[in-house]
């Protein structure tokens, strides 16, 4: 049943939080300045809070079940991270307090800045990209400035391989660069032929993708890196899908020159239905001084009296500013607690598990469905989900089919490079039940696409609502309760 | 502890797979580096870390345990119970982006309502579904209007009184464009009220005028004139506005802004130390093509059903690549959820009496203050909000280490961004300080003066 908008349920009169009077003498508001109406909803608390509960059970999460939307991690978020970064003593903290009496945000940035350098073998990293697409504006400003600072104008070209993420071509055109694509080779790796190629003198960098968005551990990484180097231009490693290589392999150690995590997929921050995401940077030791602003230092060692103390520094060469304040500290504190209880091992082992769970997912699967690249996957992996004997069932309708089976559907038609793209990433928080019910939904909709191919065609059937009609969204334009200019005359 | 798998579990599918060991999994990574040494602490149980986090956020001391005049940008209100209550549903935290509708109408339906009352604050038609803060939003309004004119117009206006964090974002983002001019907000522009020097330097290479309102000094200014004079020249304006002050003021809508941005912390989002906080977003239908960022549309499912999908994705960068208007690719999900749970729950009601209580408890503050002798208010003629600027004859940082040890953070140092404001402080009141703190605080000044 539709949930009626909270306009709809507003009856004047009614009230929902309200507060006291101001007990100071009262000042008068200046008369020019005042809004003439303000028709904002008026519910009673009950109201509102089952308003937004019944949103809520129209949502499909990972609280309720699998979720394997390829590139995405929706791995499972500890419950404990919710509880350590709502602490007074961190959520009542104002951005701009005085350093002595914020001394633990400090500390816990300082030692986060230094863990996720350590994971990633980097020399040091900041935290205060609010997002993986922001990591990467961060991370180019830092791949332009490092040229045009050793006076290298010439170097306008990013490379990008075919199976990138789209923040990557858009990031780079952000900051004036000419991204150029780069092509896969048969086995899913970046064809070394035509990378050299393109590797000139005005070649600023590549930005790789590694394990890439087939799932893939590129087979020439060494050389990748080595092929840019040798032509003047800088590495920036997509650390989105560093799930897969927690504990098993440092990017910084190969020669990657600067990478961003996303907090919010590798190291279990919640997606919150599309943000606040959190993508720190690292760089290696010749970028250090370009890092942005805020980056925490370590102010004085301490004794045996004192503890060590922290504090704000602007790096030398410093890109700058990206966000106020100092990054999406909400999500660092989630992140913290997950690596704190996590370790070296406990990294390692949610890298194994989840490799294994995608290939045993791989496995199990690619006999139905086509697999381009047949071999062994890292955190996810890519099939076809089309039929040359059914040529009319694709992709998007086996995702929409499995929400009837009460899955969440794979990401569908990324990456570009596969045809009717069905890519899934299981995560290690699945157990080897849940993964055999989607195997079995998955095999189950591969026959129901030869013998009953309408119930793929009409799907999904049990959700809150069916298939939407995007192109009339698209056209009618509304984007607000009220049709524009509806307002006043309802309230007058 | 986080992965569920038993011993025999791994063992039967390494079967499935063809393997012998879960390392074989990983021989395509160049074995020198396989498997390296992590420098990490002890892994810690739930229960220890839980300790380790609480001992950490001991050593802070918090908006709760000083009276806190602290504002520039970000600021502490009440958040009602049932904000973080609802906020805490699995369903709405642990849930990805809404790209299949059928399976996510819940966020879609809460953006299509925060974005209908953004809209409606701010007096304009159309809000997108956030950005990361104010200062990215305003970076943003700053790329908009720079492709509005295809590059022909390379000046931007910015006022000296637009938070100076937000002026450095700006010119952050627009680092690597040499033909954009970003200036205006100069010592010689200045910060005087009437804004006539910014407006005399509206031309036509102007693509954008950016103020903000209330500005950063808390000061309400009548933006008429220079909104006149920019559309005489062609140009677009843009407003930062803080939206707790918009429930009483005229919206910037209504005096023709063409974009509208802000920072929406003030709706129900804790202070958590700068972040995550979310970046409003709203412009004139004439705009809405060229905004960046989501937006959630209203349409029908098969059965003729009301239903709510992301719309004009056109523009963004998983379909248009190096073409998008912007690399973002999230918006503040949880974050603008808890803005219209915030905005729902005060209402019409609640909402404005808030912004009242700001303002009359910011106007008791500004005017006990100023009776102390060695403090005075330097515009004192100009209408504020709910911040304020107060000159000492004190030194700033002497005063405020003085009050911090009487239990006050007493403001921002605007000495530091400000030269010409050497000496001054900016000083932010919310419904959340009491008339017993703003008396304490005068008679913590009043001892300053005779000590």
């Amino acid at each position: 049943m539709r949930e009626p908008t909270i306009f709809e349920l507003s009856s004047p009169g009614r009230a929902g939080v309200t507060f006291q009077d101001p007990d100071v003498p009262l000042s008068e508001f200046p008369q020019e300045f005042v809004r003439a109406n303000f028709p904002f909803p008026e519910i009673s608390e009950l109201g509102v809070v089952r308003h937004f509960t019944k949103l809520s059970q129209k949502n499909y999460a990972i609280d309720l079940g699998f979720y394997p939307l390829g590139s995405c991690t929706m791995k499972y978020n500890p419950k404990i991270n919710e509880a350590t970064a709502r602490y007074p003593g961190f959520a009542a903290t104002h951005p701009l307090q005085p350093e002595d009496t914020v001394q633990g945000n400090l500390y816990l940035m300082y030692t986060l800045q230094y863990w996720l350098a350590e994971i990633g073998g980097f020399a040091d990293a900041t935290l205060a990209p609010a997002a993986g697409a922001q990591g990467e504006l961060v991370g180019t400003m830092i791949i332009a400035k490092y040229h045009k600072d050793r006076g290298d104008l010439k170097r306008t070209r990013i490379l990008i391989p075919d199976s990138a993420h789209g923040t990557n071509p858009a990031s780079s055109a952000m900051l004036g660069f000419d991204p150029v694509q780069l092509p896969s080779d048969e086995r899913g790796n970046v064809d070394l032929e035509a990378l050299a190629e393109l590797c000139d003198d005005t070649l600023a960098g590549i930005m790789f993708t590694n394990p890439n968005t087939l799932g893939l551990f590129d087979e020439n990484t060494a050389e990748v890196i080595r092929i840019v180097h040798e032509a003047g231009g800088l590495v920036y490693g997509d650390g989105a899908n560093m799930n897969a290589l927690l504990g098993v392999f440092k990017p910084g150690d190969c020669g990657i020159d600067v990478m961003h995590y996303n907090l919010h997929k590798t190291f279990s921050t919640p997606h919150g239905g599309g943000g606040p995401g959190s993508g720190p940077v690292m760089v290696c030791e010749k970028l250090v001084d370009y890092l942005p602003e805020p980056h925490v230092v370590m102010t004085s060692l301490g004794d045996e009296e004192n503890p060590p103390t922290y504090g704000f520094a602007r790096p030398k060469k410093s890109i700058g500013r990206v966000k106020t304040f100092h990054g999406h500290f909400g999500m660092l504190v989630r992140a913290f607690t997950y690596i704190a209880m996590l370790g070296q091992e406990g990294l390692r082992d949610i890298a194994e598990k989840a490799v294994l769970n995608a290939n045993y997912l791989q496995a199990k699967l690619k006999g139905t469905y086509t697999l381009p690249y047949d071999r062994s996957c890292m955190h996810e992996f890519v099939l076809e989900g089309n039929w040359k004997d059914v040529p009319d069932i694709h992709a998007l309708d086996i995702a929409k089919r499995l929400m009837d089976y009460d899955f969440h559907p794979p990401t569908n038609y990324f990456p570009l490079i596969v045809h009717e793209a069905l890519m899934i990433e299981p995560t290690e928080t699945e157990n080897v039940e849940t993964l055999d019910s989607f195997v079995d939904a998955m095999l189950k909709i591969a026959e129901e696409a030869h013998t009953q191919p309408e119930l793929l065609k009409n799907a999904p059937h049990n959700t809150p609502v069916k298939r939407a009609d995007e192109l009339k969204a698209a056209k009618d334009l509304i984007f607000c309760c009220y049709p524009v200019g509806e307002w006043d005359k309802s309230n007058q | 502890m986080f992965t569920p798998h038993t011993k025999a579990d791994v063992e039967a599918m390494l079967k499935t797979i063809g393997v012998e060991k879960v390392e074989d999994l990983f021989k395509v990574v160049p074995e020198k580096n396989r498997f390296p040494d992590l420098d990490l602490p002890q892994p810690l149980s739930e229960m220890q870390a839980a300790a380790e986090l609480d001992s950490i956020a001991s050593a802070n001391a918090t908006t709760r345990d000083f009276i806190s005049f602290l504002g520039a940008g970000a600021y502490q209100h009440y958040i009602p119970a049932a904000v973080d209550n609802l906020l805490q549903r699995g369903e709405f935290y642990t849930a990805y982006t809404p790209y299949q509708p059928e399976i996510s109408q819940g966020t879609l339906q809460a953006i299509f309502e925060f974005q209908s009352l953004i809209s409606l604050l701010t007096g304009m038609d159309v809000s997108n579904a956030s950005h990361y803060d104010g200062a990215t939003a305003a970076a943003e309004a700053v790329i908009l209007a720079y492709n509005n004119f295809r590059g022909k117009r390379s000046k931007v206006l910015l006022s000296r009184a637009i938070n100076p964090q937000y002026r450095e974002v700006i010119r952050g983002y627009m680092q690597a464009n040499d033909a954009i001019r970003i200036v205006g907000d100069d010592p010689e522009t200045g910060i005087e009220p009437d804004l006539q020097k910014l407006i005399d330097q509206i031309d036509l290479e102007t693509c954008l005028v950016m103020v903000q309102y209330p500005d950063f000094f808390g000061r309400i200014i009548d933006y008429k004139p220079l909104i006149e004079a920019a559309h005489a020249q062609g140009a677009l304006v843009a407003v930062v506005a803080n939206p707790t002050a918009l429930a009483l003021l005229t919206p910037p809508g209504e005096i023709g802004t063409d974009i509208v941005v802000g920072e929406g912390q003030p709706l129900g989002i804790p202070l958590s130390y700068g972040g995550p906080y979310l970046g409003f977003f709203a412009v004139k239908n004439a705009l809405l093509r060229k905004i960046s960022g989501r937006l959630v549309g209203e349409t029908v499912d098969t059965q003729g059903e009301l239903a709510y999908v992301l719309t004009l994705t056109a523009r963004e960068q998983h379909i248009r690549r190096e073409k998008a208007s912007s690399n973002i690719c999230s918006n503040q999900g949880l974050m603008t959820l808890a803005a219209t749970i915030y905005m729902t729950l005060l209402g019409k009601t609640g909402f404005q009496q808030v912004a009242n209580l700001c303002y009359q408890n910011a106007h008791y503050t500004a005017n006990t203050v100023q009776e102390v002798p060695g403090f005075s208010l330097p515009f004192k003629s100009t209408p504020f909000f709910h911040e304020f600027v107060v000159q000492a004859d004190e030194n700033v940082p002497e005063l405020l280490a003085h009050l911090q040890d009487h239990g006050i953070l007493g403001g921002y140092d605007l000495g530091k961004d400000y030269p010409e404001l050497e000496g001054c402080l900016l000083m932010a009141v919310t419904e959340m300080i009491s008339r017993e703190d703003i008396d304490y605080l005068t008679d913590v000044l009043n001892e300053v003066e005779h000590a």
